[in-house]
């Protein structure tokens, strides 16, 4: 089944990576794909390492992604995007929020948080774009669209067209008011174009 | 009352398997659904109550829940029951009983398994019961399937009079995948018809029950060979054939695409013609199961040459990177690599209590006394086994806080002379099982300190209501259990009880260091909201002075994940000793106030947080 496209969102519990994953399975149930999506998430409701698995295709059968066979990881945090780096495709890209969010266990000397994620997964060989998704929120007016932002920064490396993706987040929203949908809409192009400059800068 | 699933029949829709289960109930004409929040199978009762025409309740333990299904069975309406692989162990006494009586209208039970331990305690597999119970197990595969058997479960139950056994794993009941989901049928119950020969289980009774019971395995045994739910498909490669259940068929189709495969859906009683046909059909069969060898010894028992864990593992989820390797080494084949590196090294980072958390207070204050031995439970606030409050020395399973303490009391060496006993316990635990430990302990006159850690909702699983919140699973108003009143039923003293708020510190201390000195059973109980529940207040939040802070770290030790190093450094003390120093920040964003940080900051570098520029700060479910 090596047709499927496999995506790996990665964050903490709590920063809304399930739902990003939930919007990215209906893209491509929208486009008539067969869809699995499953998380590896510890017990914590907060706090945890969170990893969603989504795998697309014609057929697909096992739910998990096999180490080394992701085709694109969206890490919702630096160190996260670290962790995960073994589940990518040989020079698979890497889109990854630059919030650094530290644990109790590093605040309490125990362990150290890396200096520099983005030059340790450069070292690997592998592509990695960063770019500060909390900031973009920020300035938006709400920190809340930062899951928005996200899905915006990982909509040009899907098999398919960043509108679908879009359509799906703005569905979401309708509900919630004309205003909201155009918060997000913006939210989502402002993810894609700061991926995009930042690709621009590394060619 | 909830709004109902949108979804229209014959639409195919990204269902869990715990929303697909959900909505074949309701499709079943199920009248009464019974649970106990567990994960990861509570989302099932939770999407059932937003279904409309049926009767929906969180259950104060498995047991109850099972009861309460049992009921409505006799009745002659459709039930359904749910649990964690370990509620079955609590509800067991009744379903052992219950195989003999067998069942009226339909009966399925879902056992969800967490194979993995993604969270739990230990790992078990439910198809056991199947085996001990003498009933029929059923084990999807995907969300379609869960949505499927479990329709076909009631028809199953209905005609052979026995409840069926749903088991699920994690990796089934959260997984999402499509499925078309139907119309809702209606059932109409047959009502109850006395027949004590049936449903009273005394001696005389129950023995003339029990050859039934093996008749109806030799005739379920049929049924399970003609079932659809078992099937072959065959394939060009015959060096290995599979035979396989659950999730493992996934891994097995996508591993292996060209063999022979024996799909068991209905695995129990075995269909052993069916292996038998596709033993007939291969060079070596290979049994693939989550995750005790049970398929594998049956077959083995039947004389079938197999293999199974002498080559797979015993423990843990299977995976096409843990079978492909497997079938290699079997085959002689050189062993494919792995084309990913080695992970990257990434410090670990454990689950963490929320910020302003109540128990919070609680593992502060309780790392702060010393000569504690302190039996915990099942729950957020098993937590407080990790860092920085160490300060939880045992978790065994729900409600045994209490009986572990009273046998640490009792049987104390000379080595513990001095040391106190104290259980911890939260309130749902506590009515779940924790109640009858408790009373054994005033009974035996124990001396132990119970902590009640009462934050009115089962937390750990989502914040569900229950008997202590005085809420419904429809968020209706229903009586609420008074604690103080309770634990004073069951024979603790009146002074030996105390309620405390534990984000008032001093108080906390001077209460638990108190009690734990007095020879007999006391109980604390905490009664500030969990902080995910609607109950909960935000105050306002803090932030730290930077020219004031000290370094001392003490707020760190509180635990709070609002609370951030900003700078490390040492000082020599006049004494010489040298003493490391964390100079903080407070996430004012996230910061809910509770104070628990301030009271321990000796300089009162922590106050009130007054923005700059007002940028709009989301507190709560903020993304990145």
């Amino acid at each position: 089944m090596s047709e499927n496209t496999n995506i790996l969102v990665v964050g903490i519990g709590g920063q809304g990576v399930m739902t990003a994953t939930e919007i990215l399975a209906e893209a491509a149930i929208a486009l008539g794909h067969d869809a699995k999506k499953t998380e590896v998430a510890g017990m914590a409701q907060r706090g945890g390492v969170v990893s969603s698995h989504l795998r697309f295709g014609q057929r697909v059968l096992s739910p998990q992604i096999t180490p080394g066979t992701a085709d694109v990881l969206l890490g919702f945090e630096s160190a996260e995007a670290m962790r995960w780096q073994h589940m990518l495709k040989p020079g698979a890209i890497t889109l990854m929020n630059t919030a650094r969010l530290v644990p109790p266990v590093v605040e309490l000397g125990l362990f150290d948080y890396p200096e520099d994620p983005l030059a340790e997964i450069r070292k690997t060989g592998n592509k990695v774009v960063a770019f500060d998704a909390t900031t973009i929120a920020q300035n938006l007016g709400d920190i809340r669209l930062g899951n928005t932002v996200m899905l915006g920064a990982i909509s040009d490396h899907l098999p398919f067209g960043a509108d679908v993706l879009l359509d799906c987040v703005l569905k979401r929203f309708q509900r919630k008011g004309e205003k909201l949908v155009e918060l997000n809409r913006r939210a989502f192009e402002a993810g894609r174009a700061a991926v995009g400059q930042a690709e621009a800068a590394l060619a | 009352m909830a709004a109902v699933m949108p979804v229209p029949a014959a639409s195919r829709v990204l269902m869990s398997g715990n929303e697909a289960v959900a909505r074949a109930v309701w499709e079943a004409g199920v009248k009464v659904a019974a649970a106990y929040p567990g994960t990861p199978s509570t989302e099932m009762l939770e999407v059932i109550s937003t279904y409309p025409d049926l009767y929906a309740e969180w259950s104060v333990n498995e047991k109850v829940s099972l009861e309460v299904a049992i009921g409505c069975a006799y009745a002659g309406s459709r039930a359904f029951c749910c649990m964690k692989h370990v509620g079955m162990n609590v509800a067991s006494d009744a379903l052992m009983t219950l195989t003999l009586t067998g069942v009226v209208g339909g009966l399925v039970i879902a056992i969800a398994d967490d194979v993995g331990l993604s969270s739990s305690q230990n790992e078990q597999d439910s198809r056991y019961w199947g085996r001990f119970a003498h009933v029929p197990v059923f084990e999807p595969a995907d969300s379609q399937e869960a949505y499927a058997m479990t329709l076909t479960a009631y028809e199953l139950s209905e005609k052979y009079q026995v409840p069926v056994i749903l088991r699920m794993t994690t990796r089934i009941n959260h997984v999402k995948s499509l499925v078309t989901v139907g119309e809702r049928s209606t059932h109409t119950g047959a009502g109850f018809k006395k027949e004590p020969a049936r449903f009273v289980m005394v001696p005389g009774n129950a023995g003339k029950r029990i050859p039934l019971m093996f008749q109806r395995d030799i005739d379920l045994r049929a049924v399970a060979e003609a079932s659809a739910l078992n099937f072959i498909e065959d394939g060009s490669d015959k060096r290995v054939g599979f035979i396989t259940s659950g999730p493992a068929y996934m891994h097995v189709k996508e591993s292996f695409p060209n063999a022979p495969v024996l799909k068991l859906g209905f695995s129990c009683p075995a269909p052993f013609e069916k292996c038998r046909e596709l033993a007939a059909m291969v060079d070596q069969v290979v049994v693939v199961e989550e995750v005790e060898p049970l398929i594998e010894t049956e077959l083995k028992a039947q004389g079938l040459k197999v293999i199974g864990k002498e080559i797979l593992p015993l423990q843990g989820e299977l995976s096409p990177n843990v079978l492909r390797p497997a079938i290699a080494r079997l085959l002689g084949e050189p062993v494919p690599v792995m084309e990913s590196g080695v992970p990257m090294k990434v410090f670990p980072r454990p689950p963490t209590m929320c910020v302003a958390c109540p128990h919070l207070g609680v593992y502060y204050t309780l790392s702060q006394v010393r000569n504690l031995n302190i039996s915990g439970d099942i729950g957020c606030y098993t937590l407080g086994a990790g860092h920085p409050w160490n300060a939880l020395d045992t978790c065994v399973s729900m409600g045994a806080s209490m009986g572990v303490a009273l046998g640490m009391d009792k049987g104390r060496g000379e080595a513990d002379k001095d040391k106190r006993v104290v259980a911890v316990i939260g309130d749902s635990t506590f009515l779940h099982m924790g109640m009858q430990g408790l009373l054994d302990m005033v009974y035996n006159k124990g001396n132990v300190t119970v902590l009640l850690l009462d934050n009115r909702a089962v937390g750990m699983t989502g914040g569900q209501d229950n008997p202590g919140n005085g809420r419904d699973i429809y968020g209706e108003d229903s009586p609420r259990v008074d604690f103080a009143k309770l634990v004073s039923a069951l024979g603790v003293k009146d002074e030996r009880i105390h309620t405390v708020n534990p984000y008032e510190l001093p108080v906390l201390f001077k209460t638990i260091r108190d009690e734990v000195k007095v020879p007999d059973v006391s109980v604390i109980i905490t009664d500030q909201p969990c902080v995910l529940i609607k109950d909960y207040h935000k105050l306002k939040p803090f932030e730290v002075i930077d020219e004031k802070c000290t370094g001392c770290g003490n707020c760190i030790d509180v635990g709070c994940p609002a609370i951030h190093v900003t700078r490390r450094g040492k000082e020599v003390k006049p004494s010489g000793r040298e003493v490391d120093l964390a100079f903080v920040r407070i996430e004012s964003s996230v910061c809910t106030g509770c104070t628990l940080c301030v009271q321990p900051c000796a300089p009162g570098a922590i106050v009130h947080y007054a923005p700059v520029s007002p940028i709009k700060l989301v507190q709560k479910g903020c993304s990145a």
